[in-house]
């Protein structure tokens, strides 16, 4: 389920978002596909307005892993974004990263694990890690805005230079708590 | 809805007349029958096969188009496949790549798995559903004359993604198996375009 999150708390001095784009354009990412998360919204806007980054928005995640399997084909760098409700639907997909051994960035803001409100989101939120190393794709958490950019950052040279599938993991804890 | 005439096209005839005056244009087949047929065509390191990741076949095309925007790219798959990623549709729709054709091979069954009959000899129509999600063209096909015609414009700019479906004949011909090791196949297809391996 993709519940909006419309109204988080703001935190001063937390631009994590801004950094995740600079480091990704450092980077050379040149497509980003997304389901969107409220999480994710200023990174969304960040890339939706460079017109130098080619930007999907998805039905579905997997729609995404085969997007950046076609995108490295093409010679393009790539990122995906959604929330942990979304992993669920890339597992299969995931078998194309893989199998083709193709670089694979996911970018995946955690529901369901810190003040969550909706208890819907917490059977896949507790499913997320374990069911993307079931299918081989590396875990890579952070918990403050230091770490992620920092943890971002290993992530993008493990996927883009060693043709690793990797997924990065944002505690709910960072993001905020959602306002209803 | 009404049940769909059957045709008397061969599908390894149609993939070969689609695919006689193909140039330099990228192909990614759908798993099972397609990536047979686009074999059978004839091996080459612009042709992507896939052996898996059902419903992906369209999208990796949409990937691969907008990284290579000056090249053709073709996804050329089996109406089960495309029926597994309906929601690609819609997708590339919106994303509206001007040198990106999906062709669907369509024998309205899952031929791969027994003949089960699929949605799509019960009415469903994938050409409807693109037109409704802003496909630029779409078309269905029933004879060789008029793939051959097809086989013309395959290779043309377009003003946004096209999708036509190729009714064929629900038969299994001999397998023509491409290699299954995507890792070879992803580097020969990246080194035609002249990227490295890692």
């Amino acid at each position: 389920m993709h519940s909006p999150q419309p109204n988080l708390e703001s935190r001063a001095g937390d631009d994590w978002p801004a950094e995740l784009y600079r480091l990704l354009k450092a980077a050379d990412v040149r497509q980003m596909s997304y389901v969107p998360d409220a999480g994710h919204s200023q990174l969304i806007r960040l890339f939706s307005a460079d017109r130098d980054v080619t930007t999907n928005v998805l039905t579905t995640e997997e729609e995404g892993v085969a997007i950046a399997a076609g995108a490295w084909l093409g010679g393009q760098r790539s990122v995906l974004l959604m929330q942990s409700s979304g992993v669920g639907n890339c597992i299969n997909m995931l078998s194309l990263s893989a199998i083709g051994r193709f670089p694979m960035l996911m970018l995946v803001t955690m529901r369901g694990e810190w003040a969550e409100f909706n208890p819907w989101q917490v059977p896949m939120s507790r499913a997320t890690q374990p069911s993307l190393e079931a299918i081989g794709v590396k875990v890579m958490r952070a918990e403050t805005p230091e770490d992620l950019v920092e943890t971002v950052e290993s992530a993008a040279a493990l996927a883009y230079e060693a043709d690793q599938q990797i997924a990065v993991l944002i505690g709910q804890r960072l993001i905020g708590k959602k306002k209803w | 809805m009404s049940m769909s005439v059957s045709s008397q096209l061969e599908r390894r005839a149609a993939v070969a007349a689609l695919l006689k005056n193909r140039k330099d244009t990228l192909v990614v087949s759908g798993l099972g029958s397609p990536t047979y047929d686009l074999h059978a065509a004839g091996d080459r390191d612009d042709n992507f096969y896939l052996w898996g990741a059902m419903g992906g076949a369209a999208l990796i095309g949409l990937g691969l188009a907008q990284a290579q925007p000056g090249k053709r790219v073709l996804a050329l798959t089996g109406d089960g496949e495309q029926l597994m990623g309906l929601g690609g549709i819609a997708t590339i729709g919106v994303a509206r790549p001007r040198n990106l054709d999906i062709v669907v091979i369509d024998n309205q069954h899952f031929g791969e798995t027994g003949m089960q009959a699929s949605h799509t000899g019960r009415g469903v129509d994938l050409t409807a559903i693109a037109a409704a999600c802003g496909f630029a063209a779409t078309g269905t096909l029933r004879t060789i004359e008029e793939v051959e015609r097809l086989a013309t414009q395959i290779g043309e700019q377009s003003e946004g993604p096209r999708l036509f479906v190729i009714k064929v004949l629900a038969e299994n011909p001999p397998r023509s198996l491409p290699s299954r090791d995507a890792v070879f196949i992803k580097n020969r297809f990246r080194a035609h375009l002249g990227f490295a391996a890692a």
